[in-house]
């Protein structure tokens, strides 16, 4: 009651002087959209500190960027279109240390378990790993000779590969070591993929390997 | 864990682990402890990738599992840690400061891996070493270890918890996973190793010349067959350790800076007399900056460290400067003035600080609603009547700086996605230099006329080598900048812990 000042007149519930306004005086204008996105500030920053510390950190932090990229740790997602295909990329690949945890510090869950195998070739290469081992060893072997003979270098040596991939898996006829190997054998095909027009699932072990389609064109093949 | 701390996680590990790490990551940072397959579920990751990402996470301390009942493990991941990756740099260069390039590589390789065995870090350092010495000299892997040993002996490397030698040799059930132990008084053991060798330097005929594909390479090193003879035995930083030493340093700083201030022309010598020391340390225990107390006379006098005092002193610092950067020198009075007084009524501000009303009211509000000042209401009647109501000025300075804080952690997501932005930009310029370099590179090393390799520097135009500077400067200053914002989050992040402990 004592507050009012009259009716039909605005009045505050609190006394606006304790806020900092004077009576009557003109309020600043309602804000009616958010600030600016960049707004223009009275002060600049103050310049950034320089010094040999800072220098070798800063070198440090662009060194480290760049050497954690080509660690096993970083995962790679497969690469999305370039927009042109350089030739030259195919010889700045980075080469990367393959990783393997040590699975005794890790829960069992963690190890990677291969159920089921992606494509007849690999797992042809499991079962063979776990029976005739040596048989398959000999087979690969008078494969190689076969090819050598033939003079198709570049595919020898896949086969060279190959042949030391399941030599390894030969070696190991644990269950969980096996999976392990034959992880690892898969690797090994998918690292030494070389980019070129042939699949490799398309020929299966024991097959030619088209030492012929390369040199007689004319003949039509089935 | 704020919207502002999960997005830098998010940023520092897709730059560090790739998407795949990133997203499983990020994932375990919203949602908390969660098992393997729900977390597949939940992120749409096939098993195989998100056990790959996880054990990557694991490697480097960011993800942790535990053993819940009925076997099964959940996996939980530690922001603060992620965050942690923002001060690699500076762990490393602490690491060279203190112990030179050996101690430097040490821990570099400690961060870049996660955790290794001591003879592996050994071995590779003295590698990386002998690569920057001269033709036919070689690193000893005597001199490593003891570098090694001294760090760990200051506790700058520490062990990992490890598997605990189980002497029933029945297998019995396999548990779900390894129940991990650390004991206080091993954790510093460094195994008794005799690491006899000398760094190798890689072979030029190693290096693929240019035109070799890669992938010819085998993929197993041959010289891994000899048995490790500390097996199991892993090594870490010991992050915690190094914080103690920026606090440390940044205390002696500032008190260094306080002395300069006071005693510029006294000569400071090592062999101060008893006399001058005992002025020297009254001076500092009558600072008003409270670092170091008095606390009793036995022995002459028995002066203590206020460590909580001074972090307060040191983010009290820090958020004046902040106010006067951003708002000028005449609103960082009135703060500090503020600060000084505890509580202030509007037009006690105006009077102390002798500036007109109306500034002084605009400043408040714009210090007000940028949360470095906030009003206290003391009501005069229960009724807590406005008009009867003192409303008082105050810092309170533990939030101000858990505001500032949170504000660090935006500018550096916002400094790391400008830089992500103006590379991205650049893109193609980036890659063809890098071809031109490569070319360049594979030119010199066959031997070819300073003529030829001019032409190839001239694929380059040079508005393209201008815009290439231009880039450089700025990815340089960014990158600059969030290693000094670090600074300012780890002496706020200090100062709010150790408030926090002392509650």
């Amino acid at each position: 009651m004592a507050g009012n000042k009259g009716r039909g007149r605005a009045a505050y519930t609190f006394n606006i002087e304790a806020v900092g306004f004077g009576r009557g005086e003109k309020l600043p204008d309602v804000v009616l959209k958010p600030p600016p996105l960049f707004p223009d500030t009275d002060y600049k920053p103050v310049p950034l500190k320089a010094g040999e510390g800072e220098d070798y950190m800063l070198a440090l932090k662009q060194e480290l960027r760049e050497t954690m990229k080509r660690m096993p740790y970083y995962i790679e997602t497969p690469e999305e279109k370039q927009d042109i295909e350089r030739y030259s990329k195919r010889y700045m690949k980075v080469y990367k240390e393959e990783w393997i945890p040590d699975w005794r510090r890790l829960p069992r869950e963690m190890m990677p378990r291969k159920k089921c195998k992606k494509g007849p070739k690999s797992e042809k290469a499991k079962d063979t790993g776990k029976g005739t081992s040596l048989t398959n060893t000999a087979d690969v072997l008078k494969k190689i000779e076969e090819l050598e003979k033939r003079g198709d270098g570049e595919k020898s040596d896949e086969e060279n590969e190959e042949k030391e991939g399941s030599k390894e898996k030969s070696k190991e006829g644990d269950e969980e070591e096996d999976d392990d190997a034959a992880e690892q054998e898969e690797y090994d095909e998918e690292e030494q993929e070389e980019e070129n027009d042939y699949i490799n699932s398309y020929f299966e072990d024991g097959d030619d390997f088209g030492a012929d389609s390369d040199d007689n064109m004319d003949e039509a093949t089935y | 864990m704020t919207q502002a701390e999960i997005k830098l996680c998010s940023l520092l590990l897709q730059e560090h682990f790739g998407e795949i790490v990133e997203k499983i990551g990020v994932h375990l940072i919203r949602t908390g402890s969660q098992p393997l397959r729900v977390i597949a579920h939940d992120t749409g990751t096939s098993l195989d990738q998100v056990k790959k990402a996880l054990c990557v996470l694991i490697q480097h301390n960011l993800v942790i599992y535990q053993v819940h009942k009925r076997g099964v493990v959940e996996y939980e991941a530690q922001c603060s840690r992620v965050l942690r990756m923002l001060r690699y740099p500076r762990y490393i260069y602490t690491a060279k400061t203190l112990y030179s390039d050996t101690g430097e590589l040490i821990v570099e390789e400690l961060l870049l891996n996660g955790k290794m065995t001591m003879s592996a870090v050994v071995k590779k350092v003295a590698d990386r070493l002998t690569e920057t010495m001269e033709d036919g000299k070689t690193m000893d892997y005597a001199e490593v270890s003891n570098t090694f040993v001294r760090l760990a002996d200051t506790h700058f490397v520490q062990r990992c918890p490890w598997v605990p030698a189980t002497e029933n040799s029945d297998p019995g059930p396999l548990p779900p996973a390894p129940i991990l132990v650390i004991s206080e008084k091993d954790m510093y053991l460094v195994p008794k190793l005799s690491l006899i060798g000398k760094g190798k330097r890689r072979r030029s005929s190693d290096e693929d010349a240019a035109g070799e594909p890669k992938a010819k390479r085998p993929k197993h090193n041959t010289d891994n067959k000899e048995p490790i003879p500390d097996d199991g035995i892993y090594w870490q930083a010991n992050l915690d350790r190094f914080h103690q030493h920026f606090r440390d340093q940044a205390i002696v700083s500032a008190v260094a800076n306080r002395m300069d201030q006071i005693f510029r022309s006294l000569p400071v010598g090592y062999n101060i007399s008893k006399q001058v020391l005992d002025q020297y340390l009254t001076l500092l225990a009558d600072d008003p900056l409270e670092f170091v107390g008095k606390s009793g006379d036995s022995g002459g006098g028995m002066y203590v460290i206020n460590l909580h005092k001074a972090l307060g002193s040191l983010a009290t610092a820090t958020l004046e400067s902040v106010v006067q950067e951003r708002f000028g020198s005449r609103c960082a009075r009135i703060f500090r003035l503020v600060l000084q007084k505890k509580h202030l009524e509007q037009k006690q501000v105006e009077d102390f600080a002798m500036i007109p009303a109306k500034e002084a009211k605009d400043m408040l509000y714009k210090m007000l609603s940028g949360n470095f000042i906030s009003l206290q209401e003391i009501p005069k009647t229960p009724d807590h009547a406005p008009s009867r109501t003192f409303y008082l000025y105050t810092v309170n300075i533990l939030s101000a700086a858990r505001m500032l804080l949170h504000r660090c952690y935006k500018s550096i997501a916002n400094l790391i996605e400008r830089r992500q932005f103006e590379t991205k930009e650049n893109k193609r310029l980036l890659e063809k230099s890098q071809r031109v370099e490569a070319i360049i590179a594979s030119m010199q090393a066959t031997g070819a006329e300073d003529a030829q390799l001019q032409e190839i520097e001239e694929m380059i135009t040079v508005p393209e080598r201008q815009q290439l500077e231009t880039l450089k400067r700025n990815v340089n200053k960014l990158d600059a900048s969030e290693i000094q914002v670090d600074e300012t989050i780890f002496l706020l992040e200090s100062y709010i812990e150790s408030t926090m402990k002392r509650q």
